[in-house]
């Protein structure tokens, strides 16, 4: 195990780099102000993240990543385009896996960049990538803005897809909402019972709380409407799956992709993106050829990221998490912009991760 | 040193408790004044009779300050992380049955089921600009049951008491606590979603893996068990 000024030492040589490739360096607070961060993620971040507090300032959380104080910080005074770095420990709260670091540095980089988003893409994957070169690692990549066309673009209700899009990042409760708009499971017996019915249904027992009868009475109404409307499609619905399913090198992974395409036209605009990607990746000597694509990838762990995703692991060492990770948050410059968005994608490294490889592999 | 044996420290956990024990031949008692938490153990030979207060329980089986524990399966799971590594269920004890639910108001018509919940909650944050309160005091099995089950949106306000009125007052949207009977949550206007169920619970008695074990004590703990089990 490398010690612990040892790691120090070789994030400050990553975090050199990354100067060098045109990064201002910035160094946020280690402790962030807790309500962005659950306003964000919501409950699911208490488990994830150590949370603390005092009397004059509220809850605190020891930070569990860079990227959201380097959005807010961009989103108040940066000037565009821009490129950050930074090299400092993160925080993740563990309760299941004694094996798994609690606290572990990371060395950042993140690009703010209107002009040409694949482009950016290209160049955040490809120095990551450069930094591990020496390594025995594999590359993973996905595009949830695939992923969100296809949805965008079923022959559905808006009701349904926002349901649907809510859930991109919770694949279980995706797969259900899924085929209950596929009309492939029954509705619950309360459900057909509102259903049966017509009018107004509140008032039998008295009305507490915040959420009112008019609310109620509101999704009353959404139900009925989406009991009328059609199910969605088998040859959408099959070509959904088939999508969520691929699994292939990148130039198969698009050649399949525009199959599905038949039925999916939506997400034609998306693929064109990924092209220009893949592009632009080649310009920059990724063996684009060799690279895995899965559809699915980013879709369990990384809520934020809303396009191209990636992450780079340790072959022979499925126990190890990712080595490197990153990806594109668009979305989330937009909600904590306050009403401004900017085009974003960043990666990082774990130089814990790669001393002990490096010791392995030497 | 002795064998440890926490023991609730009042009300009728504790007499349920001591009847349980009796009914197999062990005579637990408190000793000295009402107020005093001392006690004695009769018909078997070299274990120590712990008052504790039942919340407190886990926590000491997991430092390995008792070795034995009578508490409910809820504050186990609640307080203790991957609590199957850190003591052993020997004998769950038939009394002190609660479950602990997901419930909401009842007239929420539109709301039977946590797929409901889910949709709800979504509607509610966009319209009122917060997410949907869930009061409780059971954080960490309500958010992982909530997680598993795909819901968003949410969030837990802490309440350690008088839980079901916090909807009535505005404070939380609704609630996930105990129950026994449901009959609190009727008086309160409140129903149980048909599968929020989060966890069936009972008084059970524990064994500390932690715990430091002389070869006295190991001699103890096989001589209580063997009467326990009959």
């Amino acid at each position: 195990m490398a010690n612990r000024s040892e790691i120090v030492a070789r994030a400050r040589r990553f975090r050199t780099n990354f100067e060098a490739a045109g990064a201002v360096l910035v160094e946020p607070p280690l402790l962030q102000p807790a309500e962005a961060l659950l306003d964000l993620y919501g409950e699911d971040i208490r488990a994830r993240a150590y949370v603390t507090s005092d009397a004059l300032r509220g809850e605190q959380m020891l930070r569990p990543d860079f990227t959201v104080p380097v959005v807010q910080m961009h989103m108040q005074q940066g000037a565009e385009p821009a490129r950050y770095t930074y090299a400092g420990e993160v925080f993740r709260r563990q309760e299941q896996d004694p094996d798994r670091a609690n606290e572990y540095m990371q060395v950042g980089y993140e690009v703010f960049d209107r002009a040409k988003p694949a482009v950016s893409d290209a160049e955040v994957f490809a120095l990551m990538t450069l930094q591990l070169r020496n390594l025995p690692v594999r590359a993973i990549c996905g595009d949830i803005g695939i992923l969100k066309a296809a949805v965008q673009g079923l022959n559905t209700t808006e009701v349904r897809k926002e349901a649907l899009l809510r859930h991109i990042w919770r694949p279980r409760r995706f797969k259900f909402l899924l085929d209950r708009f596929a009309g492939r499971v029954a509705l619950p017996e309360s459900r057909a019972k509102i259903l049966s019915t017509e009018g107004r249904l509140t008032g039998t027992a008295p009305e507490i709380g915040k959420r009112r009868s008019a609310d109620i009475d509101a999704r009353v109404d959404i139900l009925r409407a989406d009991a009328a409307a059609p199910l969605i499609a088998d040859h959408e619905v099959a070509a959904l799956e088939a999508l969520l399913a691929v699994r292939e090198t990148v130039p198969f992974a698009i050649e399949q992709m525009r199959d599905i395409a038949v039925d999916l036209p939506a997400i034609l605009p998306s693929l064109d993106l990924m092209d220009d990607r893949v592009n632009a990746m080649r310009a920059r000597g990724i063996d684009v050829d060799t690279l895995e694509f899965e559809a699915s990838y980013g879709r369990t762990s990384m809520e934020y990221y809303d396009g191209f995703v990636f992450g780079l692991y340790a072959i022979g060492r499925p126990d190890l998490p990712a080595i490197a990770l990153g990806g594109r948050y668009d979305a989330l410059t937009r909600q904590l912009g306050q009403g401004s968005e900017i085009p974003a994608v960043g990666g990082v490294l774990r130089p814990d991760l790669i001393l002990t490889l490096e010791e392995e592999t030497a | 040193m002795s064998l440890k044996l926490g023991v609730p420290s009042k009300g009728r956990l504790m007499e349920k408790t001591f009847d349980w024990f009796t009914k197999r031949g062990v005579t637990l008692s408190r000793t000295g004044s009402d107020r005093e938490y001392a006690g004695a153990v009769e018909g078997v030979g070299g274990v120590d009779l712990v008052l504790l207060s039942a919340g407190e329980i886990p926590r000491e089986l997991a430092v390995g300050n008792i070795h034995l524990g009578v508490t409910g399966t809820d504050l186990i799971q609640e307080k203790l992380a991957r609590w199957e590594q850190q003591v052993e269920e020997l004998a769950p004890m038939g009394f002190g049955y609660a479950d602990l639910i997901l419930a909401v108001p009842q007239f929420w018509i539109d709301v039977e089921t946590v797929d409901d919940l889910d949709a709800v909650a979504a509607a509610f944050r966009a319209k009122y600009g917060h997410r949907l309160r869930v009061a409780t005091k059971y954080h960490r099995l309500v958010r992982e049951f909530l997680t598993d089950s795909g819901v968003a949106d949410y969030q837990l306000v802490d309440s350690q008491g008088a839980t079901e009125g916090t909807v009535k007052n505005e404070t939380a949207e609704m609630i996930a606590d105990i129950t026994s009977t449901g009959e609190t949550l009727r008086a309160n206007h409140l129903k149980i979603l048909s599968d929020g169920l989060v966890l069936k619970s009972q008084a059970t008695l524990w064994r500390s893996r932690v715990a430091k074990y002389s070869a006295d004590e190991k001699a103890a703990l096989k001589t209580l068990l063997d009467m326990l089990r009959g």
